[in-house]
């Protein structure tokens, strides 16, 4: 039992509460308030829009308007409308069952704070995955996708001259953003071939809309001389304290770099290799979890409609399979459905019409995690003396150490040597330990799960804390014996 | 609508210059925006060494999950890219050494 100094509160009990206000968890609110529910829906950004709609700070006066900005004004404007209960800049950093459904432990305005709900939706969406190559770790390498946070909100590039790396369409939407916001692109480096993306020509012409978006980028930067180098990647990245260049090579069939290498100067690197589910929070209330390679690695297991083994709770969106934007949309409208049937609204028309839909858009989502999802020989790209865990400086050789005295999963690699311990929690080396050891051991990666998620998911100032708690009532269960 | 992405930068319009110091150094950002998006367009990158082994890191994920952009603010340790600029903030870097 959690105890709050001072004066008892008794927190209001929520119908539905969302956790994350992206196209997922948006959707989701507004579907559940249509039913008529009491919504609340949070976000640790301060405005709804998700990764992909991430809304502009207050530095911006005035801009032209971008595709990504008008969706995102757009289920702005509707969550304002229709008047739903939306906190944002707020963290939520523990879930826990209780008798009349969910606590949920949040940080907000540097104070921790405790909701409780009848029913959850989880709407976490993804992070993403880089694949640790040397000198990742210097100031000016950015992640990809992190990369396009810095454009939608901060209407910057990540600096004057920037190789972009990365695997899937992300790559040239970022080095069109790059050049659209005054930023110099000095190379795009793709391990993807043009044959992988001709066998995708099926999916792209069921949007077509997108994919002319993606061929325009792609045109702009050819037209423009930038440098297009398919089928390779960057290996290595050059500078003393900072980025100074990167070192380029060509990648076999497997993704495993082969042949000479090249290198180019710049002052910036966006490097990303596809995009992981985040599925520390439906772990953290119960729900298990499989290994789809399909679906960007490790997911919840959800069934119809988002709903899941555990009552009450629902989830959508990337974080339940990496499936993109327009899938999450509609996977958020059916959740935000099924969370409202279960607490005694009448849904079941609406979703058997939306069903199709999201299969339709999930299609052709899935044919870009594919192309975004390394192939195994990338994990070769992974020196020895390469930091692949980054909170606690431990290099590849430290890992194969741990992993040949018998730490046969990302687990005990974790409590052998506190990788994926540091106050990152493992989001950034987890996957690379286990495509190493799966690498290593000849084993799938469906045999290497990822580690329970330890609470907090975020991390909690312990000023947060002593002002309003007594360290031991703290709900952080104890660590698990090893 | 069908256009190849010209140079918008010139369209932005922003809100004034405000002044804040980084280690000492007085540094210009745009009141509102993060204050790692601040400190990335003024060059200063190297924002922290890792608490093993001294290597350099800066921001890298831009989301408030890696952690490696967090700096020193009124005491308190912050993730620079979910902290708003404001005029006069005093900003340290988490650094052993000081050059570079
Ligand atoms: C950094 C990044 C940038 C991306 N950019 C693009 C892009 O430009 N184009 C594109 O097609 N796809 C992009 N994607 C893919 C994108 O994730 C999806 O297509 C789409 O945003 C999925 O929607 P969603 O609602 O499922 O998840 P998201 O949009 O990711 O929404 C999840 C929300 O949950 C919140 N959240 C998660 N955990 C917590 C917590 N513990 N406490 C509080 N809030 C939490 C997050 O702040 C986020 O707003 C990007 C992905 C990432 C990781
Ligand atoms: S850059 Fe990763 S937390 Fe700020």
């Amino acid at each position: 039992m959690l105890l709050l100094c001072g004066t008892a509160q008794m927190a209001d009990l929520i119908d539905i509460l969302v956790v994350g206000a992206g196209p997922a968890g948006g959707n989701a609110a507004l579907a559940a308030a249509r039913h008529g529910k009491h919504v609340v829906l949070l976000d640790e950004q301060v405005k709804p829009g998700g990764q992909i709609w991430r809304a502009k700070d207050s530095s911006i006066l005035s801009a032209p308007q971008t595709p990504e900005g008008s969706a995102g004004d757009a289920l702005r404007a509707q969550i304002t409308k229709a008047q739903i209960d939306h906190r944002g800049s707020t963290r939520i950093w523990q879930i826990e069952r209780q008798s009349e459904g969910w606590d949920v432990h949040v940080l907000r305005d540097g104070q921790v704070e405790r909701l409780t709900t009848k029913t959850l939706v989880l709407a976490t969406g993804a992070h993403e995955f880089v694949q640790p190559i040397p000198g990742w770790t210097k100031p000016g390498v950015f992640g990809l996708a992190g990369a396009t946070a810095l454009f939608k909100q901060n209407l910057s590039p990540p600096g004057q001259r920037t190789i972009v790396s990365g695997t899937g369409p992300l790559v040239f939407f970022v080095a069109s953003e790059i050049r659209r916001l005054g930023g110099t692109v000095a190379a795009v480096v793709t391990p993807n071939t043009r044959r992988d993306w001709v066998s995708k020509l099926p999916a792209l012409a069921r949007r077509v809309d997108l994919a002319l978006r993606g061929a325009l980028w792609i045109a702009h930067i050819m037209m423009n001389r930038v440098p297009i180098f398919w089928g390779c990647s960057v290996v290595s990245v050059e500078g003393v304290a900072r980025v100074e260049g990167a070192e380029i090579q060509k990648l076999d069939a497997n993704w495993a770099p082969k042949g000479e290498t090249w290198s180019i100067d710049a002052d910036s690197l966006c490097l990303g290799h596809g995009l992981i589910p985040s599925i520390e929070a439906p772990q953290l209330s119960g729900i298990t979890i499989s290994y789809r390679s399909d679906l960007g690695g490790w997911v919840p297991d959800i069934g119809q409609d988002g709903a899941t083994s555990v009552e009450g709770v629902f989830l959508c969106g990337d974080g339940a399979g990496i499936r993109g934007a327009t899938a999450a949309e509609l996977h958020g409208t059916l959740a935000g459905l099924s969370a409202a049937e279960h607490l005694g609204a009448r849904t079941a028309k609406e979703r058997a019409t939306l069903r199709p839909r999201f299969n339709r858009a999930a299609r052709f989502g899935l044919a870009m995690t594919a192309l975004s999802t390394p192939r195994p020989g990338f994990a070769m790209l992974t020196k020895p003396d390469t930091i692949v865990c980054r909170c606690e400086s431990l290099t590849q050789t430290r890992i194969s150490q741990e992993v040949e005295v018998g730490a046969a999963s990302s687990n005990a690699v974790k409590s052998g040597l506190r990788a994926g311990m540091g106050p990152c929690g493992g989001k950034y080396c987890q996957t690379a330990i286990a495509r190493f050891i799966a690498l290593h051991e000849n084993r799938p990666e469906a045999e290497i799960p990822p580690s329970a998620p330890r609470p907090p998911l975020r991390p909690v100032p312990m000023s947060a804390l002593s002002a309003n708690f007594d360290y031991d009532d703290l709900p952080i269960p104890k660590p698990a014996p090893l | 609508m069908i256009r190849l992405a010209p140079d918008q930068s010139a369209q932005i319009r922003r809100t004034e210059k405000v002044e804040f110091t980084f280690d000492g150094t007085a540094i210009w950002g745009h009141a509102g925006e993060s204050l790692a998006a601040a400190l990335i367009r003024s060059g200063r990158l190297h924002l922290r060494d890792a608490p093993e082994d001294a290597d350099p890191r800066g921001a890298f994920c831009l989301m408030g999950l890696c952690q490696e952009c967090l700096v020193v603010l009124e005491g308190q340790t912050v993730e620079s890219c979910r902290i708003e600029l404001q005029p006069g903030l005093d900003v340290t870097s988490l650094r052993y050494g000081a050059d570079g």
